[in-house]
């Protein structure tokens, strides 16, 4: 009978968990009521899962913005640039990107996934070679399929590996682009970009940084890990997206490099879909221009990271490597994930459950995300819950350590 | 040639035993995916090990062809006599 017959497997595996009356794959909200709040089965629900960095949502000047823009404009643009034509506010938004990175160069896509399938499927042609940190985001293995280059990937946020990747390649015809995150979604950690940059000069390779997790949260002012690391000069692509700390939907791509418009009439997830609407435009702009005008929006992001990094720290969670926006818990399996993640909920926290293969080394995770909106409070207070289920579960021990620090 | 053969056979059959949690019966003939249950992204990882001890690269379109460790091994000897 079955076309659909090849994902039993999957499907058994879902209904399992739809079974448990709350699945963390199918949570609808029944209302938003600000960037840390909403309400889910009746009940006020702190919202710990968002990628919502900075809080913007909510912005007055932002949703301002977006509302101007779609009286005036539309709600719309109902084609893509090439055939149906940009508006003011696509240019204005690239020019400003262009600006905040110090690039020559900027191109919008309609989402952050699409901007890695739109630049990594065509920046690598049929003899170049892409390399791809092993934990890359999905979004960057399916750019990596729709192109015709050769992939290869190297162990995570390894320079030695990337070396002797490269080294392998030495003397095969073709270029070299090496593909990586500034901080990766799954546990948080940030890529050696340093050690990265100086294996690329060595081997003459270009290289990609997708600073999704990173713009607006690293950085003096915000540019991500590459302007934190020091290193722009050799992040020949930054490529990010509008959907985290830029509160909207949407990606892009900064570049320096010599006929970079050409990939425009290349670059088909850039050609072939729908640009992105006058409102998402314009409240994009205006977050763009919130995140450069108030750098203690960052100021408070980090501290709210600190906080609850240190405090499950100090609780005796297992977490990924360094304290930023992203605070993974590692359990020890799915099902004690599901559960702990079922019964925060219960208790009013909304958090994000990551399970492989979208996780490294098979890792069942606990994913939090904090934001500037967060008030200590309320970090605090997830902290709490945290303290009572892990006790209530047994994944942390009776008694609280000391907290470090 | 098959001296290289029995070599890169011991490579894969031990890297895959200590990748593996339990022991399993391992031959050409088995299917990485339905008799291991590895996901794809332990597939990868285990082809990672082995890409170390054999230094050299398996392009990941490679990789996704591979259903049995007889795919693997036939992967492995063409990278090794194409290099
Ligand atoms: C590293 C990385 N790149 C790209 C994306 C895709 O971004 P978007 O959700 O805006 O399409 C994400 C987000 O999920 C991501 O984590």
């Amino acid at each position: 009978m079955g076309l659909l017959d090849k994902y039993a497997a999957l499907g058994a595996q879902y209904a399992q968990v739809e079974a448990a009356g709350v699945n963390p794959f199918n949570v609808t909200f029944e209302a938003m009521v600000s960037a840390t709040e909403g309400r889910y089965r009746g009940k006020p629900v702190l919202l710990l899962g968002t990628n919502n960095y900075l809080g913007l949502t909510y912005d007055p000047g932002v949703v301002e913005a977006a509302l101007a823009a779609t009286r005036a404009e539309g709600t719309g643009t109902t084609g893509s640039r090439i055939a149906n034509g940009s508006y003011g506010g696509h240019k204005g938004l690239e020019t400003e990107l262009a600006d905040f990175y110090g690039r020559r160069h900027a191109m919008v896509f309609t989402t952050g996934y699409q901007a890695n399938l739109g630049m990594l499927s065509v920046l690598a042609g049929k003899d170049d070679h892409l390399i791809l940190d092993a934990d890359s985001h999905a979004s960057i293995y399916d750019g990596a399929k729709l192109g015709n280059a050769q992939v290869t990937r190297f162990r995570h946020n390894s320079p030695e590996d990337l070396d002797a990747r490269l080294r392998r390649l030495d003397g095969t015809p073709g270029e070299k682009v090496i593909v990586v995150e500034g901080i990766y979604s799954m546990l948080g950690d940030t890529a050696p970009l340093r050690e990265f940059a100086e294996v690329k000069r060595k081997w003459g390779a270009y290289l990609v940084v997708d600073e999704a997790h990173s713009l607006g949260v690293l950085g003096a002012t915000g540019r991500g890990l590459a302007e934190a690391a020091g290193v722009e000069a050799e992040a020949d692509f930054i490529v990010g997206t509008f959907s985290k700390s830029l509160a909207g939907v949407g990606g892009f791509c900064v570049s320096d490099i010599e006929g970079f418009d050409v990939l425009r009439v290349a670059t088909r997830p850039y050609m072939f879909t729908a640009s992105l609407p006058p409102g998402v435009i314009a409240a994009t702009r205006a977050a763009l221009a919130a995140l450069r005008a108030r750098p203690e929006l960052r100021a408070r992001l980090n501290d709210n990271a600190a906080r609850l990094y240190n405090g499950l720290a100090g609780l005796g969670f297992a977490l990924g490597p360094e304290p930023n926006p992203v605070v993974s818990a590692i359990m020890p399996s799915p099902e004690m994930a599901f559960a702990f993640w079922a019964r925060l909920l219960e208790a009013g926290l909304y958090t994000n459950v990551s399970l492989p293969p979208a996780t490294p080394k098979g890792l069942a995770l606990l994913r939090s995300s904090v934001s500037a909106a967060h008030s200590p409070a309320q970090i605090e207070q997830a902290i709490g819950m945290f303290e009572a289920v892990g006790r209530e579960m047994g994944i942390i021990g009776a008694e609280a350590r000391p907290a470090p620090g | 040639m098959s001296d290289t053969d029995a070599e890169l056979k011991t490579v894969i059959f031990d890297t895959l035993r200590a990748a593996l949690t339990k022991p399993a019966e391992l031959s050409e003939a088995t299917h990485i995916v339905d008799d291991l249950g590895l996901d794809s992204v332990a597939v990868m990882d285990f082809v990672m090990e082995i890409e170390d001890r054999l230094d050299l690269s398996v392009p990941l379109d490679k990789i996704a062809e591979i259903q049995t460790l007889g795919d693997l091994l036939n992967v492995l000897r063409g990278l090794k006599g194409g290099a």
